[in-house]
């Protein structure tokens, strides 16, 4: 019996979202009276314990074939251990490098599988799990029935630092015959460099589905300009096109920490506050009193956007002048 | 090309939801369905292929509040038939979901066999599961997730797909076809179809129906102890008043912390 959390590796890194992992892990394994390990699935890694010693043993899957970030092989390779091993659960991060790890292992292993987890705690010896629905709007508690459980975490589930990047010798080795997969990477294709670097902005507007069109754009590009800022925006509005790829902010998006954020029109999904929740000064506008963006905006206005850019940005001319 | 579009309606989000008296699931009564948002791009990829390879775009959704909208609209923006998965319970999970579509999917019930099933990468309501590695798996089928473009090989046996991940970063992919594809979004916006079109649509389509009232539903393996609301502006400091007064309330703090 085990914890087990799935330590994330992409182009050759574990991802940050591994330690967050390693945080909550501890905690469910302590509770639980039970060892807490590290599954990682890849290739030719030479030193997998590096930075998993939060964990108190790594389980590496080695094989030629888990070079390439299919899920699916990722998925048979580490149902193939946990069918040996019998953990009781498997924490897979909920980010783009690992969506579907979660769904294939639940399959293959004929588990229960619980997505947009955002805490788990053990609670009179069994799991709880806080889920995020429906855009944040709804927190379900869940109790899973059977084992393994595959839990599906999100990312801040917990913080994670430095100081919980700690290496371990304690690295068992496994390589079993994994069969290709059908689907077969090609290539990497770095993104398009935008015209502004969104990362070195100190400050930025963002709009979300709240601008309503494409027109209403210059209403923050106004705001920007009399802050000295950019515009950048949420998914919505990318996948819109009214905005560049090169100025989503969020999970696929650039991660940001200026030192003000105006969250225009955008509800807060968790896709979205992944890369901005850690600006310095939030200020938030939605005409939702109850969106989740509230949740993590220092200021907050319940208003219609269309109206309060142009008096914020008339506000500020009028003292400069 | 015959591509088959699985869609789910999903409660809309920018409505006010409430949870049923039993504290376990949404009130039904109050909820405004629609289209989850990207099985609305997975419709709109479909059909993108279909006007450059020819073909037909079949698409399928599970029996909901508001499906029928959905699917004759569906039929107006280009889809040549829609179908309805009926007798299965109300707010399934995913999982079960999953199943029954791989059960139509695999030859039952009268189905066009399909090179591509695209679905939406995800649904917010997505507990259990996702819906399309679930369904490539059932199926047998090699899968791609959280995918932005398309591009299917002259011969039509393969597809070169892109694969979104961290920081603006795409990877590419062959996939062999018939493949399932869980759609982040398609190439272009999903189109606009006018409310004319759609009641053309309703007079002139059909919807076929596939009964899944004799298919024995495998247990759910969670359960939802309850819902809550989540404490929200328990962060932010909330700012009142005209437009005006909240715009000379947010330069005093700007003013105070140096950024005007």
């Amino acid at each position: 019996m085990a914890i087990w959390i799935v330590a994330e590796q992409w182009r050759g890194k574990i991802s940050p979202i591994t330690y967050e992992l390693l945080v909550l892990g501890r905690e469910l394994a302590d509770a639980l009276g039970v060892p807490l390990e590290a599954v990682l699935a890849g290739s030719g890694v030479e030193d997998p314990g590096a930075t998993l010693g939060k964990a108190d043993s790594v389980l590496y899957f080695d094989h030629p074939l888990l070079a390439e970030p299919v899920p699916e092989l990722q998925a048979k390779a580490i149902a193939m251990l946990a069918k040996i091993r019998h953990p009781q659960v498997i924490a897979v991060p909920l980010s783009n490098v690992s969506l579907g790890l979660g769904s294939l292992l639940g399959a293959e292993l004929g588990s229960p599988v619980v997505n947009f987890c955002k805490d788990v705690r053990v609670r009179e010896g069994r799991l709880e799990a806080c889920c995020v629905l429906y855009g944040g709007k709804i927190e379900a508690t869940v109790a899973p029935q059977g084992e393994p459980v595959v839990l599906g975490i999100c990312p801040n589930a917990r913080g994670a630092d430095e100081s919980h990047v700690r290496p371990t010798r304690r690295v068992e080795r496994f390589s079993f015959p994994l069969e290709p997969s059908p689907v077969r990477f090609q290539r990497y294709v770095e993104p398009e460099a935008g015209d502004v670097d969104l990362t070195q902005q100190d400050v930025l507007v963002a709009v979300g589905r709240g601008i309503q069109q494409k027109e209403n754009l210059k209403l923050a590009e106004g705001l920007a300009e009399v802050l000295g800022g950019a515009v950048c925006g949420s998914r919505p509005v990318v996948d819109q096109g009214w905005l560049p790829l090169s100025r989503q902010i969020g999970k696929s998006g650039v991660t940001v920490k200026p030192k003000l954020y105006i969250a225009a029109g955008i509800s807060g999904a968790p896709e979205h506050t992944e890369g901005m929740r850690n600006a310095e000064l939030i200020v938030a506008i939605n005409t939702d009193s109850r969106a989740p963006i509230f949740d993590i905006a220092h200021y907050g206005i319940v208003g219609d956007v269309l109206d309060v850019l142009p008096a914020l940005a008339d506000e500020i001319r009028a003292r400069r002048e | 090309m015959n591509i088959t579009v699985l869609l789910r309606m999903v409660p809309d989000v920018v409505e006010e939801l409430e949870i049923a008296p039993d504290g376990r699931r949404l009130d039904d009564e109050m909820l405004r369905m629609i289209l989850s948002e990207s099985d609305d791009h997975a419709l709109e990829q479909a059909l993108l292929l279909k006007e450059c390879l020819g073909g037909s775009v079949t698409a399928i959704a599970p029996e909901a509040s508001e499906v029928n909208d959905a699917l004759y609209t569906a039929v107006a923006k280009g889809a040549d038939r829609a179908m309805k998965l009926t007798g299965l319970a109300a707010g399934g999970s995913t999982t079960v979901l999953a199943r029954a579509f791989a059960r139509v999917l695999s030859g039952g019930a009268g189905v066009v066999p399909a090179d591509l099933i695209l679905t939406g990468v995800q649904a917010h309501d997505d507990l259990d599961g996702l819906l399309a590695p679930l369904v490539a798996h059932h199926l047998g089928l090699p899968h791609v997730s959280i995918v932005t473009r398309v591009q299917v090989a002259a011969d039509r046996k393969t597809a070169i797909v892109a694969r979104e991940y961290p920081g603006g970063v795409h990877g590419e992919f062959e996939v062999p076809l018939p493949a399932v594809l869980g759609i982040q979004a398609a190439e272009k916006p999903p189109r606009y179809v006018p409310v004319a079109k759609v009641r053309a649509a309703m007079k002139s389509a059909r919807i076929e129906e596939l009964d899944q009232a004799a298919w024995e539903v495998p247990p759910a393996q969670i359960e939802v102890l309850r819902m809550d609301k989540p404490e929200v502006s328990s962060h932010a400091e909330m700012i009142e008043g005209t437009p005006d007064a909240m715009a000379l309330r947010v330069c005093e703090i700007l003013d105070a912390r140096g950024l005007l």
